[in-house]
């Protein structure tokens, strides 16, 4: 071992001695020039650390700066549809011009040309470049994509376009209460559009990409936020059954010239708001000037229901009052006195049963049977139905109505109560009432947007009540009754008319009526309730049986034969009197 | 050694410019799809656009007149209309 080590060294001697020849410069320069470049390497190792450590976000942003570009990701907003998809409010590109002033230039040719095309005074857009300090103005917002192009066209320099969005609304002035409209910057500003804003509206995206010189995207680093587009919503309306109603309520409106009026149709097994519609309307494109005309007044509107609520107060009595179809209630002489206050009818009848109570309209007997009912009981019902409460239906400005606590009841409001006086609902509230008479004593949640089952409710009166008084409301449109206009051609129906005074500031107007109908159809397995209710009608007629139940008959004549009902009637069975009966309510 | 130097210096040529090519090709594809999303997301647009014209067109309003006033068609009144009950189905 030893041996061999020894024998490497020397011949590792033996050839450093081979060749001193070669060493003619002075070591010393060989030793500067390695510390030299040794010095060189320091610095650049000691600047990179530098950069490293205390440079490197800065560093790193300003190279990213030069390629890399954070891009925003288009999210759409829901569209909204009707229960079988058809568009009720969609967007789609429009656009924008707007400017920076502080570059424009434009000979006054282009101005006016300019000018021209975006029907503006020169004046508002000089005005509107006045400031030069400021980098963006808005010239006009949201014109259509070929004037767009038009503007392109000037090329002007510091004009430019952007791409917007702009709600449509297909169905116009038809929906416009239900489905509402959106503001300037997108938002919802009434109806669906405003309560369900959240969910319609997208979340805009983020991504980091690379950017050649060009401006072509190379390459994605990253999705720093994944764009969703908002939900698209099917609401629970027919378009086709919401133009029915519309038609026919204007008809009605223009023939009676009344102030208002609202009509609201429910699928009688699920609770589904199948049309709303109100009068006075607006154009939701547009929505200028339509000040008053926005309310949703099925929702956001009570009023007095007047007789419509008889057939509540017949269930009442029939449920745990003792009363039967058939019991006998003496209306004679036509009036009665409760206090101070007198209830008329508009015949003396003598005396009627509880069906005939509710066909014939009579008022005293309605109140002889309230008055003989528990006060407590008889509000429990109303509270059941859904009366002085909202319908959980979510809608901006939607109220409860009024329906006081029984501690506080006089017997005066206790009997006036019993035809709907004394007593504040919204339409929806009374259409939804009825849907009771539909399920067997069941009253179901109502709904705006399409559901996929029927929905459970909450059981108010047995199912032998409901269907009693179910064949009450079939007799109120049978001849003798007072709903004979609301009549169906080849199909049984039913329904009770309403004919309230309004309330004024100062007690009910004398003669300021509501009119109003409540009707289901087909009779025999009930498909439909609608709602009609007629505000103001000043051409001398207001009773609900003629301005309101009519309505009812036209769109329902229609509508049962779109949605393919089967006919549970002959087509001859429309039986009309010379006169409808009368059924206005004196009070007080 | 000197001729696997060499070899291993034509290998590492040909892989570096075989980089290149793949990021060039990688670069041209994705500025493709780039071009094609935005060309489907023109369509969705466009599809949007057009339910919207087809539901204007086809407002109910619009039907109807055209049906009364350039068809001339009406609705039948109910006595001329014939109910046709199937009793039994199936035979």
């Amino acid at each position: 071992m030893g041996r061999v080590n020894n024998m490497q060294f020397s011949h590792q001697q033996n050839s450093a001695h081979q060749q001193p020849r070669d060493t003619t410069l002075p070591v010393w320069r060989r030793r500067v020039l390695l510390l030299g470049l040794l010095i060189g390497f320091m610095v650049l190792v000691g600047q990179s650390i530098y950069l490293q450590s205390t440079k490197k976000e800065f560093l790193q942003k300003q190279g990213g700066d030069r390629y890399i570009r954070t891009l925003s990701l288009q999210a759409d907003r829901g569209k909204i549809t009707d229960r079988n998809g058809v568009i009720l409010a969609g967007s789609s590109p429009v656009g924008s011009v707007w400017a920076n002033p502080s570059v424009v230039k434009m000979d006054a040719k282009q101005k006016v040309a300019l000018a021209k095309l975006l029907k503006i005074k020169t004046a508002t857009l000089n005005k509107k470049l006045s400031n030069k300090k400021r980098e963006f103005v808005y010239i006009k917002r949201r014109i259509a994509p070929s004037l767009a192009n038009e503007v392109k066209a000037l090329k002007i320099k510091g004009v430019h376009l952007e791409r917007e969005y702009k709600r449509f609304y297909p169905a116009g002035n038809m929906v416009s209460h239900v489905v509402g409209f959106t503001g300037v910057d997108g938002d919802g500003q009434e109806g669906v559009e405003l309560i369900r804003n959240a969910e319609l509206t997208g979340k805009v995206g983020q991504r980091r990409v690379i950017k050649d010189r060009a401006g072509h995207i190379v390459e994605e680093l990253e999705v720093v936020s994944e764009p969703r587009d908002g939900k698209e919503l099917a609401l629970s309306i027919d378009r086709r059954i919401q133009y029915l109603v519309f038609r026919e309520l204007s008809k009605s409106v223009a023939k009676y010239k009344a102030k208002a009026a609202s009509a609201v149709v429910l699928d009688a097994k699920t609770g589904e708001v199948l049309a709303m519609v109100n009068l006075p309307t607006y154009n939701p494109n547009n929505p200028v000037n339509s000040r008053g005309k926005t309310r949703n007044r099925a929702l956001t509107d009570v009023f007095e229901p007047g007789s419509t609520m008889k057939p509540v107060t017949a269930a009442a009595a029939m449920e745990f009052g003792g009363y039967a179809p058939t019991t006998k209630v003496k209306t004679a002489p036509g009036y009665m006195m409760v206090g101070s206050a007198t209830i008329h009818d508009t015949h003396d009848y003598a005396e009627l049963t509880v069906s005939e109570v509710v066909k014939k309209s009579s008022n005293v007997g309605s109140a002889k049977i309230a008055l003989s009912l528990d006060k407590k009981k008889l509000w429990n019902v109303f509270n059941a139905l859904g009366f002085g409460e909202k319908t959980h239906i979510e809608f901006p400005g939607e109220v409860s109505g009024k329906v006081r606590d029984y501690k506080t009841w006089r017997p005066i409001e206790q009997a006036t109560m019993s035809y709907g006086h004394g007593i504040s609902v919204t339409l929806l509230q009374l259409a939804r009432a009825y849907t009771v008479f539909t399920n067997d004593g069941e009253l179901k949640p109502v709904s705006l947007t399409r559901l996929d089952k029927a929905p459970v409710g909450e059981q108010v009166f047995s199912a032998e009540v409901a269907n009693n008084v179910k064949d009450m409301l079939e007799l109120v449109v049978q001849a003798g009754g007072t709903g004979t206009n609301a009549q169906v051609a080849g199909y049984r129906v039913g329904g009770k008319t309403g004919t309230a005074h309004k309330l004024g500031s100062n007690g009910y107007e004398k003669d300021k009526y509501v009119g109003s109908f409540v009707g289901l159809a087909p009779a025999s397995n009930p498909r439909l309730i609608m709602a009609v209710m007629i505000d103001e009608p000043t051409t001398g007629q207001y009773y609900g049986g003629t301005v309101a139940a009519p309505v009812f008959s036209a769109v329902m004549s229609e509508v049962l034969r779109l949605l393919a009902v089967p006919q549970d009637a002959p087509n001859t069975n429309v039986v009309k009197p010379a006169e409808p009966i009368a059924d206005v309510q004196e009070v007080v | 050694m000197m001729r696997s130097n060499i070899t291993l210096y034509v290998i590492l040529i040909i892989i570096a410019l075989g980089v290149v090519t793949a990021q060039h090709k990688a670069r041209k594809l994705y500025s493709e799809s780039e071009r094609l999303q935005a060309v489907a997301a023109e369509y969705e647009t466009e599809y949007e656009q057009l339910q919207i014209e087809q539901s204007t067109w086809a407002t109910h309003s619009r039907v109807e007149e055209m049906a009364t006033k350039q068809l001339k068609m009406e609705v039948p009144n109910p006595n001329q209309i014939q109910v046709i009950v199937l009793d039994g189905a199936g035979q």
